[in-house]
């Protein structure tokens, strides 16, 4: 087993060449039964198996990843992490999140790099400095931290930002959300799944659900590439792949799924030290600690399970960015990429039972769920461990559809989605 | 620049078209009581098929809708389905 990270441990391995690092999880083979199986082995999978064995006691849990851990969407994103929304509910989940990524790396004992490096969201236009007050006021009722910047507070925090008076799109202010920030995607799989493991809980990698075993209704485990295994509960945090999911078991979903693409560009002395996103331009960036440029956008507007990008999005992002900070117009984009996220009607995820008995979803993350993951993880735990709704994600339920208490995020999230 | 069929206009730009929903929908009968799960399953779920599926689109500078079929993991447009009827 991994022994426990510390300075005085990397001191010891240094002067020892670093050969006595111990892999920092197992690799067993699945059991025939668990309490719980966790399909997926994204954050949201890894950290629901994660808060099964911390916070209800339940060690007998195996998390199934068809690929690699981290190899969906949690390898892939921009990592924004946040709270900024609109509605109550919302402000509850992704501010849960917030506070518990504070102290993940201690808990973990891994360091996640969780840098609260603060965001803006730019508003360009008087019309849009009266949504973004209404903005800054919801989200202050609501219990999260915001403020309304004016264009010289905005200039002063990132000055490469484009002031120009014949700017198209000129910066009026921003709304600002000091404690959002940015984290290291893979070291947030890799951190929870080491502290899942050494909790007891089995991460087999490589092993891919290929149906749902049922009795009577009843889900009562899975068929896998590496045999049937058996369990009392199932979860499922498969992002992109949810309805291939539903379709094997038979329940139905609210979801589309699409590309999204993101882009790093080549290394830079240090231009922005905060999250800059434009509605209007459709992108928004921060830098690396390597000094690359981590750039994101809105969704391609085709469906697609392909996991790359098409063009008209590719062009609209970086056209934005060339907007937003005309300086970076001659900076060379080292990679590109697409990651499949899993859309709802209302931009809001389901947390909830499936319509199949003994099986139950977390899903419907879409374009931002990589800030959602301690809590995703929290509230579907709860949900796998005692079959009820823990208070925050009742109204995150697949429910909401049928009773019309929809969570329109759409608009209040800012991208086109 | 992914080139999409309009089976008025012939192959044109991707950006010009728009996606309408999964082709295949039934309604539910209205003149009849419908159950809001009902509703809103026909509303809201989506096959969501990875491979081969039957989409309705638009093609917007003419308005035309459409049926494609299309490959979700290749984005290979395997043909298309004009819903106008011929002349009308
Ligand atoms: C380009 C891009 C940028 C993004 N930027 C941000 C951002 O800045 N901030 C933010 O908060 N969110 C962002 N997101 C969204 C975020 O990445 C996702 O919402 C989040 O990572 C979802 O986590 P997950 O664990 O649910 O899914 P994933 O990490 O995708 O994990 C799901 C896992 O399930 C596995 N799986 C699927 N089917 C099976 C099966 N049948 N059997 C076994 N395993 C299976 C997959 O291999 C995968 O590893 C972005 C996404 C993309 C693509
Ligand atoms: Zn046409």
């Amino acid at each position: 087993m991994s022994k426990r990270y510390s300075a005085l441990s990397l001191l010891r391995e240094g002067l020892h060449g670093h050969r006595g690092w111990a892999p920092a999880w197992r690799t067993p083979d699945p059991k025939p039964r668990y309490d719980v199986i966790v399909i997926g082995g994204g954050g949201h999978g890894l950290a629901t198996a994660y808060y099964l064995a911390k916070n209800h006691g339940l060690k007998n849990v195996a998390v199934l990843e068809k690929g690699w851990l981290g190899g969906g969407n949690t390898g892939r994103n921009t990592t924004v992490i946040r709270s900024n929304y609109y509605y109550p509910a919302s402000t509850d989940l992704y501010d849960l999140s917030v506070r518990l990524y504070e102290t993940l790396s201690r808990q973990l004992n891994f360091n996640i790099m969780f840098s609260q490096r603060g965001m803006l969201v730019l508003a360009h236009s008087e019309p849009e400095m009266e949504l973004a007050a209404r903005q800054v006021n919801a989200m202050q009722l609501n219990g999260a931290d915001a403020e309304l910047l004016s264009a010289d507070e905005v200039r002063k925090r990132a000055p490469l930002l484009n002031f120009a008076p014949d700017a198209r799109y000129p910066i009026h202010g921003a709304t600002w959300q000091g404690r959002a920030g940015t984290a290291r995607h893979d070291a947030v799989a890799w951190g929870l799944a080491r502290a899942a493991d050494r909790l007891g809980v089995d991460i087999i990698q490589n092993c891919e659900v290929t149906d749902v075993i049922t009795e009577a209704g009843r889900a009562v485990g899975v068929a896998t590439t590496k045999g049937e295994i058996r369990a009392d509960r199932i979860g499922a945090a498969v992002a992109g792949h949810s309805s291939v999911l539903a379709n094997l078991a038979g329940y139905s979903l609210p979801i589309q799924s699409y590309a999204l693409q993101a882009f790093v560009t080549e290394p830079l002395k240090p231009v922005i030290d905060t999250v800059a996103f434009s509605p209007a331009c459709g992108t928004y960036f921060s830098q690396s600690d390597k000094g690359g440029l981590v750039i994101g956008g809105g969704l391609d507007r085709v469906p697609s399970y392909g996991q790359r990008g098409n063009m008209p999005m590719q062009e609209a992002v970086l056209g934005g960015l060339c907007e937003m900070a005309p300086m970076l117009a001659k900076v060379k984009l080292l990679r590109h990429w697409a990651g499949i996220v899993d859309v709802t009607p209302d931009s809001s995820p389901i947390i909830g039972p499936s319509g199949v008995d003994g099986l139950y979803v977390n899903c419907g993350w879409g374009t931002g769920g990589f800030k959602a993951i301690p809590a995703g993880g929290y509230l579907f735990a709860h949900l796998l461990a005692t079959g009820q709704h823990h208070e925050i994600s009742r109204l995150f339920d697949k429910g909401r559809f049928t009773t019309g208490h929809l969570i329109d995020e759409g608009a209040a999230s800012g991208i086109a989605h | 620049m992914q080139l999409f069929p309009c089976p008025f206009c012939g192959a044109r730009d991707e950006r010009e078209f728009h996606f309408m929903g999964e082709a295949g929908k039934t309604r539910p009968d209205t003149q009849q009581p419908v159950s809001d799960a009902d509703w809103a399953a026909y509303l809201y779920d989506q096959r969501n098929d990875k491979g081969r599926v039957r989409e309705v689109w638009m093609h917007l500078p003419c308005r035309e809708v459409f049926g494609m079929q299309r490959d979700s993991v290749t984005m290979q447009v395997l043909g298309t389905t004009a819903f106008r009827k011929a002349g009308a």
